[in-house]
């Protein structure tokens, strides 16, 4: 019961809308630490109204109960959660999964809003545009490769 | 309780705009825009989530944020007029959308230098979603001005019809935690300006202002939305799933 074990047992946990990868690997579950024999994790959601927060903090919850622990969870919001915070592990599992993962050191206004490439994730080719501001999820823009014709999600830098 | 009083305010502001915005869920001319518009409802009642549950636990009665959404009457709610203005049209939508997020993005830049840290916290969150709602809104304010006769006509009615409106933005919530609402005057005209001559609109002359939502008193139509929004607790109370 220490909290190493109880990080490597919530860090398990893969992401309801993005199963390919662990809520560690996305950066939204930031420490687990142990308070007497209660494993406490601490999540930070990706927007302020994303609908998954609620079942990622069950799932973890459920998860650390399962491996034994009485298991809590707080939510923080602050620092802000950023998709440089995704690892480069968890940017390359986006990518072999069809999601174009945001581009690296990003979290600024400019690179939200100024011109950025994104690269088809099926074929690499960089001649793509953006079909709307919003994909799957609030996370996400949707985009087509003009090469390929594929259409992709885009998991935009915040 | 000045802190409260304006964390009531905010959320306000927040939900009932968050709520307007959903109502477009399904019903929007693109699917694109149904998409982005449900996304931009859900980053307001995010965010007023947030702010109810501080507010709540300064309040220290013992009530959740969903009591203050659900429970409370029309005439304890705090939210400027602007955001209760029902939807009207695409151009109406995102001409309030725009009014909005020009004025809470420097508000949030602000209000991350607070002194409280919840406050901050909620401000590093919500000051990058409201650049992406301004940026989004002003887009559609220039194709629409700028566009054909039809949609230049609709976009420059829904400025007169908001006309009244926009000036209360920058009253209540007057405490430390928060920034000054007044000071953001400058920084609000100059973004709207800005749009406005891309979009070829004309900036109307001054009418008479109105307000009385920091005080609770609204137009009709507030009862009737909050008539739907609470319809359920009301009709169960205690209701969860």
């Amino acid at each position: 019961m220490t909290a190493t074990k109880a990080w490597d047992v919530a860090a398990a946990v893969p992401d309801p809308e993005l199963p390919c990868v662990t809520v560690a690997e996305l950066g939204i579950l930031r420490e687990v630490v142990m308070e007497g024999d209660t494993a406490v994790a601490r999540v930070s959601p990706t927007y302020s109204g994303c609908p998954a927060v609620q079942f990622i903090e069950e799932a973890i919850a459920g998860a650390l109960h399962d491996a034994g622990y009485k298991a809590r969870i707080e939510r923080v919001i602050s620092p802000p959660w950023t998709t440089d915070w995704i690892s480069d592990a968890g940017r390359e599992k986006l990518r072999a999964y069809g999601i174009a993962p945001p581009q690296t050191a990003s979290n600024s206004k400019r690179a939200l809003f100024g011109e950025t490439v994104v690269t088809c994730p099926r074929c690499g080719a960089t001649d793509t545009e953006k079909l709307s501001e919003f994909g799957s999820t609030p996370c996400k823009a949707h985009y087509r490769c003009k090469a390929c014709l594929e259409p992709f999600d885009y998991f935009k830098c915040i | 309780m000045a802190l409260y009083r304006a964390l009531i305010e905010l959320a306000d502001d927040h939900l009932v705009l968050g709520h307007r915005l959903s109502e477009w869920c399904g019903h929007a001319p693109m699917l694109e825009e149904d998409l982005a518009l449900s996304n931009f409802a859900l980053d307001l009642i995010g965010t007023a989530r947030s702010l109810y549950a501080y507010a709540a636990e300064i309040e220290g009665k013992g009530r959740s944020e969903d009591d203050l959404a659900y429970l409370r009457n029309e005439r304890e709610y705090l939210n400027c007029l602007l955001v209760e203005r029902p939807n009207g049209d695409f151009a109406h939508t995102m001409l309030r959308e725009f009014y909005f997020a020009a004025f809470m993005e420097p508000f949030w830049q602000a209000a991350l230098a607070s002194n409280d840290k919840v406050i901050a916290g909620i401000a590093g969150k919500a000051v990058k979603e409201m650049a992406y709602h301004m940026r989004h809104a002003g887009e559609w304010i220039v194709r629409l001005g700028d566009g054909t006769e039809e949609s230049a006509a609709r976009m420059q009615a829904a400025v007169v019809d908001l006309h009244p409106y926009w000036e209360e933005l920058f009253s209540g919530g007057d405490c430390d935690a928060l920034p000054d609402r007044a000071a953001l005057r400058p920084a609000w005209e100059a973004s709207v300006k800005a749009v406005f001559a891309e979009a070829n609109l004309d900036w109307p002359e001054p009418v008479y202002g109105q307000n009385g939502g920091r005080d609770g008193m609204h137009s009709e139509v507030l009862g009737r939305m909050l008539s739907d929004m609470q319809y359920l607790q009301r009709a169960h109370p205690g209701a969860t799933w």
